[in-house]
């Protein structure tokens, strides 16, 4: 149980690479926070500066309103698990799991009683006597959280853990996770770049861009609400259609397509329109012409791509659109529809800054 | 179907000629061993068995002036185990630490100095001989066990492999560890040293084999008899032969030989397994 509180926190590697930049963040006790961001972006750097695998820079970490940059990891109380799970190859899963224990001291029927209740909550108490290259990938992954549970730490920290599995198995581990979690009541922090992953598993989502965080807050403030272009594109799958665009005044104009109803816009200015493929919809009065070419049938729902008619890309080529229908709605190959959409439900950026107007 | 059979034919033909060639010396030797002085003198090399094997090797192994003036061979035996066994341990303690220091402690001269161990490879004990002979002298260990085994252990080859092997595993078993609150001795001891077991077991193998085998310094090193290896008995037996005077005694001459080639062998026969397995298998 405890809170996590960072305070303007910089890395700057030994190479000048400068992986994370000021970050201000505070962390209530018991929640659930997932960092989501593109490769590179400094999510696992911030993590392991919390695990305290890395050394800060610049800036405050705070558990518990204790300063805890030049503490040793081991005496922070977080345990982490890995991408690939780094179990102690030699050792069985029992040892796995006492390693920290008896480092630090606990007497022997202690740990025997903690690792018994760990292996129990995560079905792995007949795999006990195995060692990891026994065990199957999703075995050595509930190998890895039993480790981490086991000490009973203030908080939890996860670098991309179900990364290794199968899909399958990735949706049943996600949901084990954070049954867990709720359960355990521990502070997490989780890091992916898988969407779904994040949306579901957060209950605050941070989204990190070039080591700094671009927005902080619920899963589904950001999707409804994303303060920035970035924010936006990241969050929502698939992606949001991004429609380069200019204001004169009355429209909004992409080439030949004009789009009204928006108002105070500044004039003459490189903007981005976002539309969700959730939000379009076929109206045959609809001021959106689409050509389809491609239907992606997904079960509970088809996806329609297709191009624009008008609207041209950065390139100049005619604007892909991505559109989803229920399954019941199939248009064919070749078709071409009319779209409309919710104007509620429209995001217009500023190119230039990437900043939310609209 | 024709061809193939003469292939196999062929190729073991080659084999069984290349094992003879391999094998006959020694079959001669040891048979020879087992010989009179006389029927040795006057015969010359035997191939058969002759009736005096228990003779030849008790005297030699425990009869004090049956082949020195005073040693005997169990006690060079004992020598040479000693040179073996602690010249092999010593090198994997050396190497497993220096390599450990290298790839774990990122301390600024890690890398040049690992450079200058990686060189020392290329220059032999025989380059340095003079020098160690006189350290050793200077530190009153002449003609000690520790003298012997001490300015061999340091190991480049041992440290190179071990560099190599502590670079292939997983930087997050050292994270996992730290979080699990292990300093960097615990780390060693109970994560590096039991993942590189089998690797360590190979090594040991090979330099106890080297260092049974060492010559030159085990020459220089020892003036006392007490303190002679095996190898360097043989080569003081035959020494005693060619200068002549009595009837030579050619056949604690091979005893001896049979002898010294004995440990090796069972060494690397008992624990082959282990051998190909740690040459071979990169456990991670
Ligand atoms: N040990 C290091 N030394 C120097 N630079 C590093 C080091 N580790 C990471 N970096 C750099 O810091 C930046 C952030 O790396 P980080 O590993 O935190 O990214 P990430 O968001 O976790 O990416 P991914 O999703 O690919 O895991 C990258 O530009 C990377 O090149
Ligand atoms: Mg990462």
């Amino acid at each position: 149980m405890a809170e996590v509180k960072l305070t303007n926190v910089n890395k700057v590697y030994s190479n000048g690479a400068h992986a994370v930049r000021g970050v201000n963040m505070e962390i209530a006790d018991g929640e659930f926070i997932v960092f989501v961001g593109p490769s590179g972006c400094g999510k696992s750097t911030l993590l392991r500066m919390v695990a305290g695998l890395e050394t800060v820079t610049e800036g405050d970490l705070f558990i518990d309103e204790n300063r805890i940059n030049d503490v040793s990891p081991a005496e922070r109380n977080v345990a982490m698990v890995f991408q690939n799970y780094a179990l102690y190859p030699h050792m069985t899963v029992r040892g796995n799991m006492s390693y920290g224990l008896k480092n630090r001291g606990d007497s022997k029927e202690e740990i025997e009683q903690k690792v018994i209740a760990a292996a129990k909550t995560l079905h792995i108490e007949d795999f006990l006597d195995r060692q990891p290259n026994q065990l199957s990938g999703g075995q050595r992954q509930r190998v890895a959280m039993g480790r981490a549970i086991v000490r009973n730490p203030k908080v939890f920290l996860f670098d991309e853990p179900l990364s290794n599995l199968d899909a399958k198995l990735r949706v049943q581990m996600r949901i084990e996770i954070k049954k867990l979690q709720r359960k355990m009541g521990v502070t997490s922090i989780y890091v992916t770049h898988d969407q779904t992953e994040a949306m579901t598993l957060a209950d605050r989502l941070a989204v990190i861009n070039n080591g700094q965080i671009e927005q902080m807050g619920k899963p589904i403030e950001l999707y409804k609400d994303p303060k920035t272009l970035f924010v936006a594109s990241f969050i929502g799958s698939p992606q949001v259609n991004l429609l380069l665009v200019q204001y004169d005044g009355k429209f909004l104009k992409s080439g030949s397509l004009e789009i009204g109803g928006f108002e105070g816009l500044p004039i003459a200015e490189e903007l981005v329109l976002g539309l969700r493929p959730e939000h379009l919809r076929i109206d045959d009065q609809g001021k959106l012409t689409m050509k389809i070419d491609l239907v992606e049938q997904h079960g509970a729902d088809n996806l329609i791509y297709g191009s624009l008619e008008g609207a041209k890309n950065e390139d100049g080529d005619d604007l892909e659109l991505c559109l989803r229908l229920n399954q019941d709605q199939e248009p064919s190959i070749g078709d071409t529809i009319k779209l409309s959409y919710d104007h509620s439900n429209a995001l217009v950026f500023n190119k230039e800054t990437g900043n939310r107007l609209i | 179907m024709l061809k193939l059979s003469w292939h196999a034919i062929s190729g073991h033909l080659i084999l069984i000629l290349g094992a003879i060639f391999m094998t006959a010396p020694v079959w001669v030797a040891f048979m020879s061993s087992t010989h009179s002085a006389e029927t040795l003198f006057r015969e010359g090399l035997q191939a058969w068995p002759g009736g005096h094997f228990f003779e030849n090797y008790n005297e030699v192994l425990f009869v004090e002036g049956g082949v020195m003036k005073r040693v005997t061979a169990s006690m060079m035996l004992w020598n040479s185990l000693l040179l073996g066994i602690g010249f092999a341990i010593g090198k994997v303690v050396i190497s497993t630490l220096a390599a450990y220091a290298i790839v774990y402690f990122r301390f600024r001269l890690a890398t040049p100095l690992f450079w200058i161990i990686f060189m020392t490879l290329l220059l032999p004990l025989e380059v340095r001989i003079i020098p160690s002979y006189e350290v050793v002298a200077g530190m009153g260990l002449l003609d000690t066990h520790t003298g012997l085994i001490l300015p061999l252990i340091a190991s480049a080859t041992g440290t190179f492999y071990f560099r190599q092997f502590y670079k292939s595993v997983p930087e997050e078993l050292l994270e996992a560890a730290r979080l699990d609150g292990a300093n960097a001795w615990q780390f060693f001891i109970d994560i590096l040293i039991p993942i590189s077991k089998t690797m360590i077991a190979a090594i040991l193998i090979i330099m106890f084999v080297v260092g049974w085998n060492q010559y030159l310094w085990p020459l220089i090193m020892t003036t006392n008899e007490d303190n002679y290896t095996l190898v360097i008995g043989i080569k003081q037996i035959y020494q005693v032969l060619s200068e002549g005077g009595e009837l030579p005694q050619f056949q604690k001459a091979y005893a001896l030989t049979i002898l010294a080639t004995l440990p090796p062998v069972i060494v690397v026969l008992v624990f082959q397994s282990w051998f190909v397995k740690g040459l071979v298998e990169s456990e991670k």
